[in-house]
């Protein structure tokens, strides 16, 4: 992980809503800075609130922090580099966006104020996945760190991740755009001859369909920048410089969506760094030694109780009913793990890139938290 | 206030990943097992509600999948060529194909479009009375109050048109506590938690939706009281146990510390949900399934721990 991290400058964490990409992504990127050094910034999306107090972030939008030395003074770590931290702010960095590409100021002004376009900026073609691409592009660009560390927004389809730049791009050269909008370029084009207007007439109203397709033309004038820039950032997560880390837990759904992940990568030649395996059941629960016992103390907890009571000095009764809840607790644990050792002996990925980190019993709200999840990974 | 399953339109959302789709399913099961004529319908389209009930991949077109629950996926554009041709009349035109690959760019730059057709859709079901209830698996906690309030958004910027005639009803039957309400499903973790208390808050100021219970999911038993506690401490720190034994019993005693650590710290979570959430809002708690997979005995045993909730 070491190599991996002091050989690449941008390393991109995915995977499923609620596996623990944020916080892996931070963890990673304190430990990047920690112990191989150099300017590290963790680009997050939607941290937990506490993990976002822990990085310094409340209430900065778009804006790069450094996370305070005085923050790994107070857990006694002394980093060989610095750590950087920023939140992704969707909406300002479309603005932004849009703000580059216009031709002028006017028609910048026009689109941010058009009805439509928040709506816009808010979901098309995976607005979220590519602007998170964007954002990347950009600070990369900049050249002021020597590692950047993304986390990404949840997808449904992994693929949308990968594909955002490219869709954006077709999206904006698509032939039924061209199609819905031709009417209002040209009044060559009667609009009422064609049954598709006939029908959206019908169902929107002429006005609505006017303002789309004016909000359309505006934002075409964008077109070339938008395509141009697109190409740049897929050629960027393409470059060599850049790896992707898959992160997910060992259940079945997340797994799959992980594996599918893993398979598009390497179909689209990007690079796998690793798959990170969060929230692992501890490997005791697996012991089959200790299912036997776990058995006997529900069978028999009551003679068992007899012997070990009075040594103990405690009543008997409470401790049968210990020792009962005891094996009973961990014969529903087991089935879980094993259910999850069986998921991963399924997984079609080559151990050597797997990291595994255990389920950690409190939450993760600190630096000295994340250090300790970063170890985990890092070893 | 109603019962919950005597409502007619039930929506399920919550935090990805924290078990909405069970929850839906095992509300959808429940009630059919009660004999009301149930739908399920899943937003996603490639979710995977079918799972829970092991029935094959959903379609739009409802499908039987145990007495009483019929299941459905849903599609916009399927709903858009049945709005064309059940509302609009118009059989043709819903077989134009450009339309549908027009009608792709037109939901995604216009708000509400594709919305409507969603969650129209299922308050259509409701209108035309062709079930019991209908309980809905929505879209996560981001996306559900962009759709409810779909039809407000439509009649901003729509000024006429057929759409716009539509919302009328709509809003009658989502603001309508009687026949409408909303489920949200948390774990007592940090972020579901407060993407609950944030969501309540926006339902209550941005919808007309009645928020009708918090379902909280995957809750570990309590494995001891505080006499029981202070056993297990003293057995956990001496030989006597591995004596009586004569085996090693440490790895049950470190899974008897994972259970209580865990539910402790999420005992913190949850107590921070209910302070936050008004007090008469039913919280109903569905306990951690500890099973080898999940189908449909595992729906099963979530809508027989939700219908003891729920007082049944
Ligand atoms: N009470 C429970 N006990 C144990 N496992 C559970 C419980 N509830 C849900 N699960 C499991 O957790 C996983 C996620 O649940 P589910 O698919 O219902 O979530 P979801 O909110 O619908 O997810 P998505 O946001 O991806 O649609 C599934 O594997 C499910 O079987
Ligand atoms: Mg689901």
């Amino acid at each position: 992980m070491e190599q991996l991290f002091a050989a690449k400058e941008i390393v991109i964490s995915c995977g499923s809503g609620g596996v623990g990409k944020t916080t892996t992504a931070a963890a990673l990127a304190a430990m990047a800075a920690t112990r191989v050094g150099g300017r590290v910034l963790v680009l997050t999306v939607d941290p937990a609130r506490r993990l976002a107090n822990a990085l310094g972030l409340e209430g900065f939008g778009n804006v790069e922090k450094p996370v305070p030395a005085s923050a790994f003074a107070e857990v006694g770590v002394a980093p060989r580099g610095e750590l950087w931290a920023a939140m992704l702010d969707t909406k300002q960095s479309w603005d932004n966006l849009v703000q580059r590409h216009a031709p002028d100021a006017l028609t910048a002004q026009r689109i941010l104020d058009n009805p439509l376009y928040q709506n816009v900026s808010g979901r098309f073609v995976q607005s979220h996945d590519y602007i998170a691409m964007e954002r990347l592009f950009e600070i990369h660009t900049g050249g002021q760190y020597d590692l950047i560390v993304v986390d990404t927004p949840p997808t449904r389809n992994a693929l949308d991740l990968l594909e955002a730049p490219q869709r954006m791009a077709e999206f904006f050269s698509s032939r039924f755009l061209r199609l819905l909008i031709a009417p209002y370029r040209s009044k060559l084009i009667n609009m009422a001859s064609r049954p598709f207007y006939q029908v959206a007439d019908r169902i929107l109203g002429s006005q609505f369909l006017q303002d789309i397709a004016e909000f359309f033309i505006l934002f075409q004038t964008m077109y070339a920048g938008f395509v141009q820039r697109a190409e740049a950032v897929d050629r960027l997560l393409h470059d060599k410089r850049t790896t992707f880390i898959v992160v997910s837990t060992l259940e079945a759904a997340p797994l799959h969506e992980a594996e599918f992940f893993v398979d598009a990568l390497s179909d689209k030649r990007f690079h796998l760094g690793a798959v990170v395996l969060n929230k692992v059941l501890p490997a005791y629960l697996l012991e089959a030694g200790a299912a036997v016992v776990a058995e006997r103390l529900v069978k028999d907890a009551a003679p068992i109780a007899a012997e070990v009571a009075p040594r103990a000095g405690c009543a008997e009764d409470l401790v049968e009913r210990v020792l009962t809840e005891m094996g009973e607790n961990f014969l529903r644990f087991q089935l879980v793990a094993q259910r999850e050792a069986e998921q991963r002996s399924e997984l079609a990925v080559s151990p050597e890139v797997v990291a595994t980190v255990p389920y950690f019993e409190s939450d993760i709200y600190d630096l000295g938290g994340l250090l300790k999840l970063g170890e985990q990974i890092w070893s | 206030m109603t019962d919950l399953l005597d409502r007619k339109l039930l929506f399920v959302t919550g935090k990805g990943g924290v078990g909405k789709s069970t929850v839906a399913a095992a509300l959808a099961l429940l009630a059919a097992e009660r004999g009301k004529r149930t739908l399920v319908c899943e937003f996603d389209a490639k979710g995977n509600l079918a799972d829970f009930f092991e029935s094959g991949p959903t379609r739009f077109q409802p499908r039987e999948v145990a007495a009483g629950l019929f299941a459905m996926s849903m599609d916009p554009e399927e709903s858009l060529k049945e709005y064309l041709t059940l509302q609009l009349r118009l059989p043709l035109m819903a077989r134009i194909g450009p339309l549908a690959r027009i009608f792709e760019f037109v939901a995604t730059a216009a708000p509400g479009v594709r919305e409507i057709l969603t969650v129209g859709k299922v308050v259509w079901e409701v209108r035309e009375a062709r079930w019991d209830l209908v309980v809905v698996d929505a879209s996560a906690t981001g996306h559900i109050v962009g759709q409810l309030t779909a039809p407000q958004a439509i009649n901003e910027l729509v000024q006429v048109g057929a759409i716009r005639q539509q919302t009328d009803w709509l809003v009658d039957i989502l603001s309508d506590p009687v026949r409408t309400g909303l489920v949200i499903v948390a774990t007592p973790e940090e972020m579901p938690v407060n993407e609950t208390i944030e969501l309540a808050e926006r339902l209550e100021n941005e919808t007309v939706v009645d928020l009708a219970a918090v379902v909280v999911n995957r809750v570990l038993p309590e494995l001891f009281g505080r006499a029981e506690e202070e056993v297990f401490d003293r057995l956990a720190g001496g030989a006597e146990l591995n004596d009586a034994l004569a085996a090693d019993a440490a790895p049950i005693v470190e899974g008897a510390r994972l259970a209580v650590t865990l539910r402790r710290s999420r005992a913190e979570h949850l107590d921070h949900l209910r302070d936050s959430l008004p007090s008469d809002l039913p919280l109903l708690y569905l306990p951690y399934l500890f099973v080898r997979s999940h189908g449909m005995r595992s729906t099963r045993q979530a809508a027989a721990a939700l219908g003891a909730e729920l007082g049944y």
